[in-house]
């Protein structure tokens, strides 16, 4: 099967990897720890470890580009900092 | 009683995941191979990295487009959604005017949005249209051609005439699915029609006014067709809304990646809204 229409390339492809790596990694958890271990955080409602990685990962994307827009193209700041948020929404949110 | 968690029941939506695959994810992850590259057709790319969206958020073009459509986002969410509850809240609840009504309703929903746009269009032109041969007969200065503000009122009215048959029927559904226990109580209690309003229909229409809300709010972020056809993005760029102006990149001046790059960053700002709108609206339904 013939993918070239899709123009891929190593980073692209290194990014949806890292990014199906991240759902099945919760997979896994949420097998080991069924229930999504709600609760209430800082935004005062209701979140599942499933929000939160969707709060990361959206969160991630502003700040990567805010960072394009705002810094420059160096994005490995961006990326420490999306990590260093990621970190605080799964401890706080 | 204690619930049961049965992760193998994850395995009866792999059907629908094959299918989203197919349907959005293949293609989103097509959009964003090709948001980092340049090509010049037959097949070829180039690395372009992120100069496509260094290039997109640094566009006024871009910044417009975006603006444009968030104001009219919020003036369509601002008419219809009061509007579409006022109306339900007026139609009969039974006898032969019920059907009456959800066929009327229903009927603009059934038309084309291509058919919807030359439909206005026809309608507004001050030459041969009902609306501008009247308002110009009455003396109002009307021509969505050449004024803006005459395109942006005729771009708003049509989507109202469209879509708010949609907040109407929604609503109504809430509306009907209130049992009368509820309305008896009240009378009981004395309430007045604001209260009935307030403590009761608004409540219970809590749910499809979450459905309305998300569906027109992204529905006419993503507006296209219509002011299409009715202006054409004009006059100037007047009602050059962002998935216009992404048409024109794409297919207008064959700009794959820049297009590609404006494409995501309009996808990741329709989802923060949608996800704002959406938390904010089922918090306050579970605080209830």
């Amino acid at each position: 099967m013939n993918f070239s229409w899709m123009a891929w390339t190593l980073p692209t492809a290194l990014f949806f990897i890292g990014i199906a790596l991240l759902i099945a990694a919760m997979g896994i958890w949420e097998f080991i720890s069924p229930g999504g271990n709600p609760r209430v955080g800082i935004l005062r409602f209701t979140t599942t470890r499933g929000d939160r990685l969707f709060i990361s990962l959206l969160g991630s994307a502003f700040i990567h580009l805010a960072w394009l827009g705002l810094v420059g193209p160096n994005l490995w700041w961006a990326l420490a900092l999306s990590l260093v948020y990621a970190i605080a929404v799964f401890k706080t949110v | 009683m204690e619930k049961t968690w049965n992760n193998k029941a994850w395995f009866l939506v792999l059907p629908v995941l094959v299918l989203v695959a197919f349907s959005a994810a293949i293609p989103l992850m097509t959009v964003v191979n090709y948001s980092v590259q340049d090509t010049f057709g037959n097949n070829q790319f180039f690395w372009a990295g992120t100069d496509w969206f260094t290039e997109i958020l640094h566009s006024p073009r871009f910044w417009d487009a975006l603006l444009r459509n968030l104001i009219f986002s919020l003036v369509i969410l601002a008419i219809e959604i009061p509007l579409g509850i006022l109306i339900a809240l007026n139609m009969p609840k039974k006898g032969l005017g019920v059907p009456v009504c959800l066929v009327l309703m229903a009927l603009p929903l059934l038309i084309p949005w291509n058919v919807v746009g030359t439909i206005w269009q026809v309608f507004g032109r001050v030459d041969i249209g009902l609306l501008g041969h009247t308002l110009e007969a009455l003396g109002i200065d009307y021509n969505y051609v050449q004024s803006p503000t005459a395109a942006w009122i005729t771009v708003i009215v049509m989507d109202v005439w469209h879509w708010t048959s949609l907040v109407v029927l929604l609503c109504y559904a809430g509306l009907v699915s209130i049992p009368d226990a509820y309305y008896q109580a009240a009378k009981i209690d004395g309430a007045s029609r604001w209260s009935v309003f307030r403590y009761i229909q608004l409540p219970k229409m809590n749910r499809v006014l979450l459905i309305a809300v998300l569906l027109r709010f992204m529905d006419s972020f993503m507006i296209y067709t219509e002011p299409f056809v009715v202006t054409g993005g004009g006059p100037g760029n007047s009602t050059t809304f962002l998935s216009i102006d992404l048409v024109k990149m794409a297919v207008g001046q064959f700009d794959l990646g820049p297009a590609a790059a404006m494409s995501i960053v309009y996808f990741l700002i329709i989802l923060l809204l949608s996800w704002v709108f959406y938390t904010v609206m089922t918090s306050g339904d579970a605080q209830a």
